[in-house]
C-alpha cells in the first residue's frame, strides 16, 4: 500500500528513486564495566581502523569532486585517528577502569574537546574541536555497529531525505545521483528549497515527518510540483507521477527554446532577466538558462567554504573567472554577507540574541575593514575582465554607505598607484532589504548607481516576522499591498534620479509576483538559473500598461494579500 | 639521544598548519619524540599533544628524540621547522 505525504513544492519535476535518510543516527550507550579490557582493546582498535579506511575513502572521493584543498579538512580528521595520545589515553580509560570502549573514547575525547573549546580567542583549535567530534561520531557508529550516513559517498540513484539540509550537506551531495530532496521543515525561500532550484533537482520542503515515516531504501515517488511524497508508490501511480515528469519536460522544452531571446514584453520592452549565484561553479546553468547577468553573486560561499580568511588572490580568480564567464555581461557582486545565519569557524562571532538584527554583513565589513579591503581590491582587480557591479548587503543609513564608498574609492586610488588596472565603469549600488532604506530611496538614490530589493529580508524586517519560524510563516506575505507600497517607493525613487532597480531575492522568480513587478516597473529580474525560462516565457505574454493598471489597483483597492493574488488571477490567466 | 633547543618566532606559534606538518613529520620516524615547553612534555607525534601545549611566538621549546633513526629524525624536525618558518 502506497502512502502519500503533502509538502510544500519547492522546486520542479519528478524523480522515483530510494530513499537515502540524511538524519543522525542514535549513537547513546551505556557506560559498562567489562573484565575483558583485551577484548575491548581489539574493538577498539577494529573501529579505529575501519573509520580510517572510510576517511580515507571520502578523502579520496573529495579530492577527486571538489579539489585537493576541500579534501585536507579529512587529513586532519585521519591525524586525530592516528593520534598516539588520543588512542593511548582511551587504552589506559579501558584497562585502568574497566568499562566498555564507547565509554572510555567518550570520556577522553570529551576532555580533548572541553580543552580545545575553551581556549576561545584561537578558532584554529575550536575547528580542532570539531574535528575530534566527528572523528568520535564516526568511531562510535563502529563499536555500536549504526549506519553512519555518508552523503559523499552515494553511488546510486537516490531521494535525499532529511530533517533540513544545510549548505554544507549538500555540497557534499553529488548531483548526478540525488534525484530529489525530502525534509520536514522548510518553505520556499529556505536554504534545501533554493539549493535544489539551482540544482535543478525536485524537491519537496515542509512535510513535517518524512524522516519517521520513510526508511533507508525505501521506494519513493517525488512529486516536486504539486509537493507531494508517494512511499511505495504502486504501478499505476508511478506511470501517473511520470507522465507529469514527462508533460514538465515538454513545457520546459518550450521554455529552452526561449533560451537565446531577448526578454521582450508583449508590447515591446525590454526587462533584464539575470540569475543568482554564489560560485563560479553555477556559471554553467547560468548560461546554460540564458541569463542576461549576474543579479547577486553572494560571495560569503568563498568564505564559508574555506577554513581561513580566502586571500585576495583566490578572491580574484574567483570574480575573474565569473566576469570571464559572463562575456562581458553584467556582473552584481554583493560584498561579504556573514552573520546572521552564516557563521565562519574562522571569524568567532559573539553569541546574539537576534543574529539577523545584528552584527552581520555590511555592519561587519565596516569595523573588520581589513576584510574588507581585502575583497574589494580583489573585486576591483578583476573588473577590467568584464561589467562589474558592487553591491553592499545590509545598508541602513546613508552614512554607512558613504564610509563603504568612502574605503571603496580608497582602494582604487591605492592600486591605481601601484600600476594595476581599474574599469572606470564600476557601479556601486546597495541591496534594499531594510526598511529604513526603502523609506529613504529618494535620498540614496541621488548617491547610488543602482538598487537591487533583497525580498526576502526586507518582507521578514518589514512584517517582523522570523520567515524560519513556522508559527508566524504566514506572514511572509510578498504581496502584501505594504511590500508593494515599499516597491513602488523604490523604484519610482530609482527611476526618478535616472538609476535602475532590479530584485535579486526570491520574490523575483515567483510567478504571482512578475506581472505586479513589471507593473511597478522594475528593470531588472534577478533569479534562480532555472525559473528564468519559465519568467521570460510569461514576460512575453504580458503588456507593461495593462500590468502597470494591475499594480496601481493592488496598491490602492486590495486590503490584503489575498485580495492582490486574486487581482493578479484576473488580469494574468 | 639527540637533543635540541628551538626558539619559535612563527607569530601564530607552533599551531594550526605548522603543527601539523611538524607532527607529520615526527609520525615518519620509529624514535620516540618528545617536546618539552614550560616543565611539560608531550609526544610530538600526537597532533593534539602538541596543540594542547599551547606554544606561543617567542617560546623556548626543546625537542629530544631517541632510537635508531634519531639523527636522521631530528634532521627531519630542523627542516621543517625552516620550512615553515617556525624557528630559525
Amino acid at each position: 500500500m502506497s502512502e502519500m505525504l503533502k509538502g510544500i513544492a519547492a522546486s520542479d519535476g519528478v524523480a522515483i528513486a530510494k530513499a537515502y535518510l540524511l538524519i543522525e543516527p542514535d549513537l547513546s550507550f551505556t557506560k559498562q564495566t567489562v573484565e575483558d579490557s583485551e577484548g575491548e582493546i581489539t574493538r577498539l582498535k577494529q573501529a579505529l581502523a575501519t573509520s580510517t579506511e572510510e576517511i580515507q575513502k571520502i578523502r579520496d572521493k573529495a579530492a577527486e569532486t571538489l579539489g585537493e584543498a576541500e579534501a585536507q579538512v579529512f587529513d586532519a580528521h585521519l591525524m586525530v585517528l592516528s593520534d598516539p595520545e588520543l588512542t593511548g589515553a582511551i587504552e589506559t580509560n579501558i584497562t585502568d577502569n574497566k568499562v566498555n570502549a564507547e565509554s572510555a573514547l567518550k570520556e577522553v575525547t570529551d576532555m580533548f574537546i572541553g580543552l580545545f573549546e575553551a581556549m576561545e580567542d584561537n578558532p584554529y583549535m575550536q575547528e580542532r574541536a570539531a574535528d575530534i567530534k566527528d572523528v568520535t561520531k564516526r568511531v562510535l557508529s563502529h563499536l555500536l555497529n549504526v549506519k553512519l550516513p555518508n552523503p559523499s559517498m552515494i553511488n546510486e540513484e537516490v531521494v535525499v531525505i532529511a530533517h533540513d539540509l544545510t549548505p554544507s550537506d549538500t555540497a557534499q551531495l553529488d548531483r548526478r545521483y540525488v534525484k530529489a530532496f525530502v525534509t520536514n521543515i522548510g518553505g520556499r525561500t529556505s536554504h534545501s528549497a533554493i539549493m535544489a532550484r539551482s540544482l535543478e533537482i525536485p524537491a519537496v520542503v515542509g512535510t513535517k515527518s518524512i524522516t519517521k515515516i520513510v526508511k533507508d531504501g525505501d521506494m519513493l515517488a517525488v512529486d516536486g510540483i504539486a509537493g507531494e511524497v508517494l512511499v511505495h508508490p504502486t504501478e499505476d501511480e508511478i506511470a501517473k507521477v511520470k507522465k507529469v515528469g514527462e508533460d514538465f519536460a515538454k513545457l520546459k522544452a518550450e521554455w529552452d527554446k526561449l533560451k537565446d531571446a531577448a526578454t521582450v514584453t508583449a508590447d515591446g520592452k525590454h526587462l533584464e532577466l539575470a540569475a543568482n549565484i554564489g560560485t563560479p561553479k553555477d556559471l554553467e546553468g547560468v548560461n546554460n538558462n540564458g541569463a542576461e547577468g549576474i543579479g547577486l553573486y553572494r560571495t560569503e560561499f568563498l568564505y564559508m567554504d574555506s577554513s581561513e580568511l580566502p586571500t585576495e588572490d583566490d578572491q580574484f580568480e574567483a570574480y575573474k573567472a565569473v566576469l570571464e564567464g559572463m562575456s562581458g555581461k553584467p556582473v552584481v557582486v554583493r560584498t561579504m554577507d556573514i552573520g546572521g545565519d552564516k557563521e565562519l569557524p574562522y571569524l568567532p562571532l559573539p553569541h546574539e540574541m537576534n543574529p539577523f538584527l545584528g552584527y552581520r554583513a555590511l555592519r561587519i565589513s565596516l569595523v573588520e575593514d581589513g576584510i574588507f579591503r581585502t575583497q574589494l581590491r580583489a573585486l576591483l582587480r578583476a573588473s577590467v575582465y568584464g561589467q562589474l557591479r558592487i553591491m553592499f548587503p545590509m545598508v541602513a543609513t546613508l552614512v554607512e554607505f558613504r564610509s563603504a564608498k568612502a574605503i571603496l574609492e580608497e582602494e582604487k586610488a591605492k592600486l591605481i598607484d601601484e600600476g594595476v588596472k581599474v574599469a572606470d565603469d564600476i557601479q556601486v549600488g546597495i541591496m534594499i532589504e531594510i526598511p529604513a532604506a526603502a523609506v529613504i530611496a529618494d535620498k540614496f538614490a541621488k548617491e547610488v548607481d543602482f538598487f537591487s530589493v533583497g525580498t526576502n529580508d526586507l518582507i521578514q524586517y518589514t512584517m517582523a516576522a522570523d520567515r524560519m519560524n513556522e508559527r508566524v510563516s504566514y506572514l511572509y506575505q510578498p504581496y502584501n499591498p505594504s511590500i508593494l507600497r515599499l516597491l513602488k517607493h523604490v523604484i519610482d525613487s530609482a527611476h526618478a534620479e535616472g538609476k535602475w532597480a532590479g530584485m535579486c531575492g526570491e520574490m523575483a522568480g515567483d510567478q504571482t509576483a512578475v506581472p505586479l513587478l513589471m507593473g511597478l516597473g522594475l528593470d531588472e529580474f534577478s533569479m534562480s538559473a532555472t525559473s528564468i525560462l519559465k519568467t521570460r516565457s510569461l514576460m512575453k505574454r504580458l503588456d507593461t500598461s495593462k500590468m502597470a493598471e494591475l499594480a496601481d489597483k493592488a496598491i490602492n483597492d486590495c486590503d490584503t494579500a489575498d485580495e492582490v493574488v486574486a487581482l493578479v488571477n484576473e488580469y494574468v490567466k | 639521544m639527540e637533543k635540541k633547543d628551538f626558539h619559535i618566532i612563527a607569530d601564530t606559534g607552533i599551531h594550526a598548519r605548522p603543527a601539523t606538518l611538524l607532527v607529520q613529520t615526527a609520525s615518519k620516524f620509529n624514535s620516540d619524540i618528545n617536546l618539552e615547553y614550560k616543565g611539560k612534555s608531550v609526544n610530538l607525534k600526537s597532533i593534539m599533544g602538541v596543540m594542547s601545549l599551547g606554544v606561543g611566538q617567542g617560546a623556548d621549546v626543546t625537542i629530544s628524540v631517541e632510537g635508531a633513526d634519531e639523527a636522521e629524525a631530528m634532521a627531519g624536525i630542523v627542516d621543517t621547522m625552516k620550512k615553515e618558518g617556525l624557528s630559525e
